[in-house]
């Protein structure tokens, strides 16, 4: 193993595959309707601070996608 | 059942551990194994008398384990800034070598003593403890594991930082910076890392939240990109199972390529994104303001990510690093600097609306200071990993400076916000025992900081021009020698800066200690939580 793996990883697919995954992510994150919902996550910072939620109930729903909050 | 397992397997443990200190080929090694004999002797003990205790609600968060994270963290901060002022003294004054110590008080022992103490002690310690605290308030659960794992990592992590210091100071090292402990040390790790990562993924995984907090997306990050560094920078193989030298799968400028991916990670996931981890927790929490924009921290978040593995070969600028590997390095680590100023600005940002809190609050001042820095040090290194900048900088006492404003400026101070934060809610008290004295920590620290980079940047400059140096013959005019007289003052500078910083981090221990001693319990019954 040497650093020519870097190189052939380089020339590869396998490098803009990682590009578009990237691209993609970002292009999600600015998807249109993904307001509410990241207003939504930054609350989360703000709810149980002091105690989990019930543990016998099931996860939260998601927020409505679009909803401005 | 489970117990019974667990005292068969502690018991084993402490058995092999002292056999392998009987038949050890090193010192360091068989002290190493007397450690881990006593360790795995008290766990067996304390698993022994807490047989049978009723198991802990599932309602109450596992915050027990995080108190201790609090304390450690506290601890082995006073200890690192006391290990980095000796070793800052020693630098200027050389007599501090002292012969009675046989070597082991010398310059080259006790500078991974202060390294490890302060990276992976303070810092470690800093990060499990907020890891845990972080995703077990954004998941809405309890820790997962119960109070088993929690206190596995914690304990696991203290065994591992004993070993690696006595390890260092008997003359036990890797020679990798910052990848110092030797096999089986790096052994431990690995597993009390893995036990990290459980505790930490098993509370993602039965979250209450619908949606994953960019804090834990940074703190994942760190604790998965972690194990992989460690692990692959640590290929070796033991020369005797049962001493410490091993050898290096990896040799010549494959082993320093790959020493420097991972050194270059272990700053940009352990001292970044996990830190980063805590500021998109503590900061808004302190602000009591939602970060101002979710959006930005998701493409920070994958932006980093993704450009940070690649910047490790700046380290090797000029060496027999072939050329393209190198101007990789460099380019990477100039677009670097974007997600790191996004991730700056977003922090900063969240105050918006609130800056009179700056005023008011000292708590919030060292974590906008701490952004400040982040900003400043993640500037100056793309500057540095530049092939030109680097020719004058590499070597000298430059990098020196640039690791310690990020390293003092950034993660010291958002851990010492982030411990301010913590040490009230944790322990039920209604506020810090002083604000004024939390103002003095500030001061100290940053001054301390400036004097410290300062002198730095004036002696490495001054360092790399007298290297350059020649004479119109083409002769090089000073010795090295010559440079190590010329930085006396700046070193003596920056060991002032050293006792400013360590002054600070005093205070700040008394002041915690007094928030527990002497303020009054919160009435709230539900942040004064019972003995687990």
């Amino acid at each position: 193993m040497d650093y020519h793996i870097l190189r052939e990883f380089a020339d590869s697919w396998a490098a803009a595959a990682m590009l578009i995954v990237f691209i993609g992510a970002v292009v999600w994150a600015f998807r249109p309707g993904a307001r509410g919902t990241h207003a939504d996550t930054a609350n989360i910072p703000f709810r149980h601070e002091d105690k989990p939620a019930d543990p016998g109930a099931g996860r939260a729903p998601r927020p409505d996608d679009g909803a401005t909050r | 059942m489970w117990d019974y397992i667990k005292l068969i397997a502690l018991g084993l443990a402490a058995a092999v551990a002292a056999y392998a200190a009987s038949q050890a080929r090193d010192l360091p090694y068989m002290v190493n194994m007397i450690e881990a004999m006593l360790a795995a002797a008290i766990a067996f003990i304390w698993v022994l008398r807490t047989m049978g205790d009723p198991k802990p609600s599932q309602n109450e968060y596992f915050d027990s384990v995080i108190r201790a994270g609090v304390i450690a963290t506290t601890f082995w901060g006073v200890v690192g800034f006391l290990v980095a002022v000796i070793i800052a003294f020693q630098l200027a004054f050389p007599q501090l070598n002292i012969e009675l110590g046989n070597g082991m008080f010398n310059f080259g022992r006790m500078r991974p003593l202060h390294t490890s103490a302060v990276i992976f002690a303070f810092g470690g310690n800093a990060l499990i403890a907020s890891a845990f605290y972080v995703v077990q308030r954004t998941s809405a659960a309890r820790l997962f594991g119960g109070s088993a794992l929690g206190w596995f990592v914690f304990w696991g992590w203290q065994l591992m930082i004993v070993m690696a210091a006595s390890s260092y100071l008997l003359g036990g090292s890797q020679g990798k910076e910052y990848a110092e402990p030797t096999w089986h040390i790096d052994v431990w790790i690995t597993v009390v890392w893995v036990a990290y990562l459980l505790a930490f993924l098993g509370t993602i995984f039965k979250r209450k939240e619908p949606h994953i907090y960019v804090a834990n997306w940074f703190y994942l990050s760190f604790i998965v990109t972690i194990a992989m560094l460690h692990l692959i920078n640590n290929l070796a193989i033991p020369v005797s199972i049962f001493g410490s030298k091993s050898v290096a799968v990896m040799s010549g400028v494959q082993d320093a390529m790959t020493q420097w991916w991972y050194g270059h990670n272990a700053v940009g996931f352990f001292l970044t994104a996990g830190f980063l981890g805590m500021m998109y927790y503590f900061v808004p929490k302190q602000a009591e303001r939602p970060v101002y924009s979710y959006k930005l921290s998701i493409v920070h978040f994958w932006a980093l990510i993704f450009l940070y593995i690649w910047a490790g070969p700046h380290h090797l600028h000029y060496t027999a690093l072939p050329d393209w590997a190198s101007t990789l390095g460099m380019v990477m680590s100039v677009i670097l600097w974007m997600p790191s100023w996004g991730g700056m600005i977003n922090g900063l940002m969240t105050l918006s609306g609130a800056w009179d809190k700056l005023r008011t609050d000292p708590v919030i001042r060292m974590m906008v200071v701490s952004i400040g820095f982040y900003g400043m040090s993640t500037f100056e290194g793309p500057m540095m990993s530049i092939k030109a900048v680097n020719s004058l900088s590499h070597y000298t006492d430059w990098t020196i400076g640039h690791v310690h404003s990020g390293a003092l400026g950034w993660n010291g101070m958002i851990t010492f916000g982030t411990l301010y934060f913590l040490t009230p809610r944790l322990w039920g008290r209604s506020g810090l025992y002083s604000l004024k004295l939390v103002s003095w920590h500030f001061w100290l620290a940053t001054i301390g900081i400036v004097l410290y980079a300062a002198s730095m940047w004036v002696s490495g400059i001054m360092q790399g021009l007298m290297w350059r140096e020649v004479d119109s013959q083409g002769f090089l005019v000073n010795a090295f020698a010559d440079t190590v007289a010329a930085m006396h003052p700046m070193f003596v500078v920056r060991g002032l800066g050293g006792v400013l910083y360590l002054t600070g981090g005093i205070i700040m221990a008394y002041n915690l200690w007094a928030t527990v001693a002497k303020q009054p319990k919160t009435t709230s019954a539900s942040i004064a939580v019972p003995a687990e």
